[in-house]
């Protein structure tokens, strides 16, 4: 399939037009009132200019965006098989319902009789996240996945804190973990112990061993880990951190390739977090926004943050008295759209949810047998076990034996009009290219994808020089990040563009 | 059991062949045995639903909200109803930004890191700042995330804040703050005016040599703080950053932040473009003025930035400053973020573009004439407002000894007002909230002080 993505020489919002216009209608019938308002402010608190704000007729606001989304791409363009980031397929029939006003025009402080629609829904989904974790409550007020580690490494913190256990001031975490993990847990005021990953994959269990004592205040983890690979001695680790008094955190951005599967509750973890926009199809919208649950068991509920939805048998309400929360993690109760989507999702699946994980895990090794045949390309871990949802490869061989490494590799295929996978990722891989592809892929885009790589790495090997050149079919060449990281060059609007680039028109 | 969504569920089988095995429970078998479910997991209604019935299932639900707006609802706090344009929900649903990942890819993201750009640049100019990253969840993580940035670039570890900002901006500034040893000083309010009681502020400052002082305007109480530069200024002489809590609905008639002595400025899209979505999602806008360079290093989330090609033949955008990043730059990131609410920004840019320098204005006016129309007929009809020498806007505090009983009356009518104050603060539990916005007409706001004057004779 050939691609060519749209190529407008779009200017930006502030140039569209010069011409005095407003792009939308708004009354004047309570002008002298107004007036009679802000005379009574002091002139320095009146807004002296908005002289440099565009001003745009509603039609060239609409092809003005409409040509810019033309210049992006996302799931509904083609496979996006960024690892860890499970871009599945968005369901048109979960936006459209969750774009129903009786939930957009709902205000956060209805009561909560008025809202009993909205509450059974929020408690059902509790209801179902904390079934496919196995813990005993969930929390959806985080508004993202890594809201919910820092909301986790609190409740950590603060479990131990509550216990007169104050000398618990570090966290563990893989040297193949998710950055957002380490972050959390420096956040929350813990020191990060770093272990390493062992040849088959797992987390080195030696390793943990040697760090665990009693100032571990918990381990975060990843199952199945960024590799894709199941932590085979889950049982062991989750035993060795809790005889120290240690806890398990689960970061849920992996759940897809073990949904139905297996539970983080039933592998000993404490508390986990979810990512409704990977593993309950809410869309990413470009970076967000998403939705995160919090889910916890025994205990470490009562420290979960408030509020949750609970039930009196009669009616849906507001819970804010467990006694031992670390509070609000984020006004209001979530984001709770894309929470209604991740909702929709399961009651459309239902149990039959487990398909997920079975196919998104057919997908990935399907994906990898292909992918390991080719020259150049090397699997680093766990040889010889299977992947769940993902798997990582490296183009180390390939970039000594051709000079081309893995970011040329991931431009070479935008121009074949796939999206690249997540690259350079995880970082105890050289050359890395983190592949996921999620069980609403066809054979039939992975056979493309797979034939993609073949063109690519054969390119590689005759020659380089075509492939150091991609990407050519998109909007724009390959961009300068160097460049563009120079504290000289450093530019991050229009004004500071304007002061800097002498040019008539930026894009050219 | 296959599922539409599930394309290769068709065609098992046929993969599993491919992989060399016979049977799905291979490809887990690393999984120790007694982790295995052995059942199904008790989600959804029982079965499978095709889309027609998954349609009825969520109306039966739905219906089970009982709210009916019988005109535009004058709920406020912090958040209320204004109007979402049409052109705003259909650019946002075009499937090729609502579909994409952050854009770790530029070449094949130009639309998206472009309109992102324009969202930095707009927010910017609109609140008077150098820079405004891609965004935050929303406005209450912004100002957690903005008491952290002050406690970062000062060395300083305590902040003071007002009492009459939001009392749940108030809470997860608490949640992410005090774990880590940053001190909250909270100062009160003037009983008469509503706004920051500055001799209190003062004190407070001389005497803890904050990392930054907090503003909100307007107010919780929707009181303009007027003395907002005096504040900034006092701050500075103390070495503390300034931060203001703004909603961006008010910057078509209220000058800028950024003008009036902000370093650092927080608001929330909701407003401009987002709606209330039961409280969320929106985005979080989060701003800095830095003549020295100081605080962008420090500044968390991500930037999108200008740049050429390698050729040097073309312009573009890519995200920069990526080692502030929680994914590069692990335990010593800036911050953890990684989903932030870039939909939203992107609907907030199209949302100012849309407005316009008029449109702005005018919007600002509309709602600054609303709430003096309010306030006077209010003031006819008998009810008192909770700070009589507060200039409003948007929103504001009356007080009346059976308030609650008001308000319930008002909501068999089909018009809400509120929240009741009494869930926040103890000394205000005869007051309630009342927001008005561009959607309510002459009409509707008679309509509701002519209930009020009712309920009052009846009283």
């Amino acid at each position: 399939m050939r691609f060519r993505q749209a190529r407008w020489d779009e200017p930006l919002v502030f140039e569209v037009s010069t011409f005095t216009r407003e792009g939308a209608k708004i009354d004047e019938d309570f002008s002298e009132y107004a007036s009679e308002l802000l005379g009574r402010l002091p002139r320095r608190l009146l807004r002296a200019s908005l002289q440099d704000m565009p001003s745009i007729s509603e039609v060239e606001v609409v092809r003005h965006y409409t040509r810019l989304s033309q210049m992006s791409y996302g799931v509904d363009l083609g496979p996006v098989p960024l690892g860890s980031c499970t871009m599945k397929y968005n369901p048109k029939i979960c936006e459209e319902l969750a774009a129903d006003s009786r939930i957009t025009e709902a205000h956060p402080y209805l009561d909560e009789e008025d809202v009993q629609g909205i509450l059974e829904i929020i408690y059902t989904l509790q209801k179902w996240l904390a079934e496919i974790v196995g813990m005993d409550v969930c929390s959806i007020q985080t508004p993202a996945g890594a809201s919910g580690e820092l909301a986790g490494a609190l409740m950590i913190r603060k479990y131990h804190l509550d216990r007169g256990d104050a000398g618990r001031d570090e966290m563990i975490v893989p040297d193949s973990a998710h950055g957002s993990n380490p972050a959390s847990a420096a956040m929350a005021g813990f020191r990060v112990v770093r272990v390493p990953t062992d040849r088959r994959g797992n987390t080195d269990i030696e390793a943990l061993r040697a760090v665990l004592s009693s100032r571990t205040a918990g381990i975060m983890l990843t199952n199945p880990n960024t590799l894709g690979l199941f932590e085979e001695y889950i049982l062991d680790i989750a035993r060795e951190v809790h005889r120290v008094g240690g806890l398990l955190y689960y970061d849920g951005a992996n759940l897809n390739g073990i949904i139905g599967y297996a539970r983080p509750g039933d592998m000993g973890f404490d508390v986990a977090h979810l990512n409704l926009h990977k593993t309950f199809a809410a869309p990413h919208g470009g970076g967000g926004p998403g939705a995160g649950a919090i889910c916890a068991k025994g205990s470490l509920v009562d420290y979960l943050p408030v509020p949750i939805v609970d039930f009196d048998g009669r009616k849906y309400y507001f819970r804010y008295d467990l006694p031992r929360s670390i509070g609000r993690i984020s006004w209001f109760y979530g984001n709770i759209v894309p929470a209604v989507k991740a909702f929709l999702y399961i009651a459309a699946l239902g149990p039959n949810i487990k398909e997920v994980a079975e196919v998104a895990t057919i997908n990935t090794n399907y994906m990898l047998k292909k992918l390991e045949a080719l020259p150049g390309v090397d699997l680093v871990y766990g040889h010889g076990r299977w992947r769940k949802h993902e798997f990582v490869v490296s183009f180390e061989r390939l970039q000594r034996e051709t000079g081309i490494g893995a970011e040329d590799v991931a431009k070479a295929l935008l121009d074949r009009g796939f999206h690249a996978p997540t690259i350079l990722f995880p970082l105890i891989v050289p050359e890395a290219h983190m592949i996921e592809l999620t069980e609403s892929e066809t054979k039939e885009n992975i056979d493309r994808l797979a034939r993609a790589y073949e063109e690519i790495v054969r390119e590689a090997y005759s020659s380089a020089e075509r492939v150091r050149g991609a990407p050519v079919n998109t909007s724009v060449g390959r961009l300068d990040t160097v460049y563009g990281n120079l504290p000289k060059n450093i530019t991050l609007t229009y004004k500071q563009l304007r002061s800097r680039e002498a040019l008539p028109s930026f894009r050219s | 059991m296959p599922h539409p969504w599930i394309p290769n569920s068709y065609i098992k089988d046929l993969m599993l062949r491919e992989l060399g095995v016979s049977s799905v429970l291979e490809l887990f078998s690393d999984i120790p045995q007694e982790l295995l479910l052995k059942r199904e997991l008790n989600v959804g209604y029982g079965s499978p639903l095709p889309e027609y019935r998954l349609r009825r299932l969520f109306n039966d639900i739905l219906s089970r909200n009982k709210f009916r707006y019988a005109i535009p609802p004058f709920l406020g706090g912090g958040m209320c109803l204004h109007y979402v344009p049409a052109t705003v929900k259909h650019l946002a649903s075009r499937s090729e930004f609502y579909t994409a990942y952050t854009p770790y890819q530029p070449e094949i993201a130009q639309g998206l890191t472009q309109a992102l750009f324009e969202y930095q640049s707009l927010m910017a100019e609109l609140y008077g700042v150098d820079v405004v990253n891609a965004s935050m969840y929303n406005g209450s993580t912004a100002m957690a995330e903005a008491i952290r940035l002050a406690v970062r670039v000062t060395g300083r570890k305590a902040v003071v804040l007002p009492r009459n900002m939001h009392p749940e901006i108030l809470e997860v500034a608490r949640t992410w703050s005090e774990p880590v040893g940053i001190s909250l000083i909270k100062v009160g309010y003037d009983k008469e005016s509503g706004s920051v009681d500055v001799v209190e502020l003062e004190k407070a400052v001389r005497e803890w040599k904050p990392a930054a002082v907090v503003i909100q305007t307007p107010n919780f109480f929707g009181v303009i703080e007027e003395r907002i530069d005096e504040i900034a200024s006092l701050a500075k002489e103390s070495g503390s950053l300034v931060v203001v809590y703004e909603d961006p609905i008010f910057l078509g008639v209220l000058e800028a932040p950024g003008k009036l002595g902000a370093d650092i400025v927080v608001g929330d899209t909701s407003s401009i473009g987002s709606g209330l979505n039961f409280g969320g999602p929106t985005a979080g806008i989060l701003g800095i003025r830095d003549p020295e360079g100081k605080l962008l290093k420090q500044l968390p989330g991500r930037l999108i930035g200008y740049t050429r090609t390698v050729d040097g033949s073309e312009g573009g955008f890519i995200m920069v400053l990526q080692t502030r990043e929680q994914h590069i730059r692990r335990e010593r990131a800036t911050s953890n973020i990684t989903t932030n609410s870039a939909l939203e920004a992107v609907k907030a840019a199209i949302y100012v573009s849309l407005l316009g320098p008029h449109g702005l204005k005018k919007l600002g006016e509309a709602l600054a004439g609303r709430t003096e129309y309010l306030v006077r007929a209010l003031r006819k009809a008998g009810l008192e407002l909770a700070f009589e020498k507060g200039v409003y806007l948007r929103e504001v505090t009356v007080r009346y000894a059976r308030i609650a009983e008001l308000r319930t009356f008002l909501k068999s009518q089909g018009i809400y007002i509120g929240p009741l104050l009494g869930r926040f603060f103890k000394e205000l539990d005869d007051c309630c909230l009342m927001c008005t916005t561009e959607l309510h007409t002459k009409e509707d706001i008679d309509l509701l002080v002519r209930l009020i004057e009712e309920f009052l004779r009846g009283a």
